[in-house]
């Protein structure tokens, strides 16, 4: 029986300038998610299961943008999506457009298991939620008077925004990124998509999972779908390796940045680390991102090629470490 | 080296004993929209222009399952969708659950060229079509009689089909049974092109799986499953969307040539042969040197190609037996 390891992570691209508050906010949510998904492991729950449940509690809480707490589209509804993906078959399961599911989550892995499919979208998605049971509510639970604030913001400078989730009032910290806004596609458009949520898990049988959900991008047009529900884009598991990514969605979807770990692994030969460190270098070009990934032999790495990333990891030996900076 | 196309109009269990009034018009189909993209590669257009017109061309013709011929869903609407990539730049654009545009591929270049986002679906993508003043029609267009009846069989059956094979609804199954009715050997359509100087794009367009649960997305418009370019190789699969998903497999593709350094065709033929279960991929492949694959695992593809020293095919099955 070999070792378990477990990643989380709360979205990559952090405001140098996020007040101390809100760092330690996130440090302690991290933690406690880790703490969850640890006794699950030492309760001998497997990847799949464990993924979700940390992926539950990231969602339910409003502090980062997923499930409650989600960046609002520009209409200010909330449209959520996850997937997830379970190593040993690379059984997968994803959803879009979601916008009265409580856990997006656990809406993927019924897809994933109760459905003849693999990827759920918008009424489609919702129809399937209500014939599961699932817990719904109204849009207005996972829209927070935070991201009411920020998208008027985001409005006011025409751009999509880096949800840097500052509280009301510190404008002069919000938007740093908004001065010199990146471009893509030729449009002035800020296009990092923080704070989307994700949870790695390999457990003592070795098996490998990964799960990541969001609200996607603030002011984002309705529909408009991101790298979090791909699979081998946001979320990829196989024999070898979980891996969940965040960041911009554009360079993430390009890169087939999951995918691109696990594939460098297993035709390169390269070990995880290697294969993180390798793929956030080489394969990002311009873009912004970062990503957690286990490798089955219980190793946990991550890597991000822009100023932050919210994340914590802890291995079986009694290894935990929670961070935000490099 | 030179130009190369390919095309395909889906992969399944297309029987041997297809009537010639139901293999003919789409063999016909396949050349004429390979003529289509000669004659616009030898005219210099671009890749992404190639694979767009081309695609288009096939999304107009109801043979196929692609804009009009879509298959179902199981309240018997269309829900199209479509995904381009242009290997150069490595930018592409997908949207999905589609009604009422003509052309889906288009819309997912405009999705591409015209958002800062790469994907769009449902509402959010049909109220883009009408901002970007796209062709728009009833979705009664889209519906054939000939998927009318499909739909209906498929649902007396209660299973969800590729077009060609039933099989029974679990997500890993590797088995396939043979297909019950008579005909049901369309599937999703897709174009590859490499012009003379190795610029390389994919596209590829559906309506998805008969019966499908209104909202289900299939691999077409998830980039680096049913369509991939980069600057080694273009790729579009077709066949079991769950499969071709869960095998990453046109980003596989371009993987195996990069990290093991495998030819176009050994990369393609480990994919489709080695990584994804019998009887649930087929692709089409054109590499930077201007060289052509298009290996299937199931019965057959309906598939055509054509390279710039004058070779060209259109097929459907495995042996020089068209």
């Amino acid at each position: 029986m070999g070792a378990w390891a477990i990643a989380v992570h709360g979205g990559a691209g952090v405001d140098p300038n996020l007040p101390l508050q809100r760092q330690e906010e996130a440090k302690q949510l991290l933690t406690r998610c880790l703490n969850l998904g640890i006794s699950a492991l030492n309760s001998n729950l497997s990847a799949i299961d464990v993924v979700e449940l940390v992926v539950r509690e990231l969602e339910t809480d409003p502090l980062f943008n997923s499930g409650r707490g989600s960046a609002l589209t520009e209409k200010g509804t909330v449209e959520m999506e996850a997937s997830i993906m379970d190593g040993p078959k690379r059984r997968c399961g994803a959803v879009s457009g979601l916008t009265t599911v409580k856990n997006p989550i656990s809406l993927a892995r019924l897809v994933m298991e109760k459905s003849p499919h693999s990827y759920l979208a918008f009424s489609g998605a919702e129809d399937f939620a209500r014939q599961q049971g699932v817990e719904v509510v109204d849009n207005e639970y996972f829209i927070t008077p935070e991201n009411v604030g920020m998208l008027k913001l985001a409005k006011e400078a025409n751009a999509i925004l880096f949800d840097y989730r500052i509280p009301n009032g510190c404008e002069t910290t919000c938007g740093a990124n908004v001065e010199s806004p990146l471009h893509m596609n030729g449009l002035p458009i800020s296009v990092y998509a923080p704070e989307t949520v994700g949870c790695v898990v390999v457990d003592r049988e070795g098996r490998c999972a990964a799960a990541t959900s969001t609200g996607g991008l603030m002011n984002k047009m309705t529909g408009r779908i991101g790298d979090s529900p791909l699979i081998g884009s946001g979320t990829y598991a196989c024999d070898l390796c979980g891996v969940s990514c965040t960041g911009e969605g554009e360079a993430i979807i390009r890169a087939t940045l999951a995918r691109e770990v696990a594939a460098v692994m297993e035709y390169k030969g390269l070990g995880l680390q290697e294969a993180v460190d390798f793929c956030i270098k080489t394969r990002l070009d311009d873009g912004k991102a970062g990503l957690i990934a286990v490798s089955k032999n219980g190793e946990v790495a991550y890597g991000f090629n822009c100023n932050g990333m919210f994340r914590g990891c802890a291995t079986e030996n009694g290894f935990m470490e929670v961070g935000i900076w490099e | 080296m030179g130009w190369a196309i390919a095309v395909h109009g889906g992969a399944g269990d297309i029987s041997r004993s297809l009537p010639h009034e139901r293999r003919q018009p789409r063999e016909e189909a396949l050349r004429h929209c390979l003529q289509i993209g000669i004659k616009a590669l030898q005219s210099n257009l671009s890749p992404l222009d190639v694979v767009e017109l081309v695609v288009r061309e096939l999304e107009n013709i109801p043979h196929f399952n692609a804009g009009r011929g879509s298959v179902l869903t199981s309240k018997g609407t269309v829900e199209m969708e479509a995904s381009i990539m242009d290997g150069n730049t490595m930018r592409c654009g997908a949207v999905s659950g589609l009604t009422t545009v003509l052309n889906a591929v288009s819309l997912a270049r405009l999705v591409m060229e015209k958002t800062p986002h790469i994907y769009l679906a449902f509402d959010g993508a049909e109220q883009f079509a009408r901002e970007q003043g796209v062709e728009i029609v009833d979705s009664s267009h889209f519906i054939t009689p000939e998927n009318v009846e499909r739909l209906k069989l498929a649902k007396e059956a209660n299973r969800v089909q590729i077009d060609y094979n039933a099989q029974p609804i679990q997500n890993d199954t590797k088995k396939e049974a043979p297909c019950a009715n008579g005909d049901s050997q369309i599937g999703t359509v897709g174009c590859v092109a490499v012009d003379c100087h190795g610029n390389l794009a994919s596209a590829t367009s559906t309506g998805g799986l008969v019966n499908k649960m209104a909202g289900r997305i299939g691999d077409t418009p998830v980039i680096g499953a049913g369509t991939y370019a980069n600057e080694l190789c273009a790729v579009s699969a077709t066949g079991k969307g769950e499969s071709i998903i869960r095998g990453t497999v046109a980003r596989d593709v371009a993987a195996l040539m990069e990290f093991k350094g495998l030819s176009l065709k050994e990369a393609a033929d480990c994919v489709v042969h080695e990584r994804t279960p019998k009887g649930t991929v087929g692709l089409i492949a054109v590499s930077a040197a201007g060289e052509v694959a298009m290996p299937f695992n199931t019965t057959g593809m309906f598939r055509g190609c054509a390279t710039e020293d004058g070779h060209l095919e259109v097929a459907i099955w495995s042996d020089a037996e068209i």
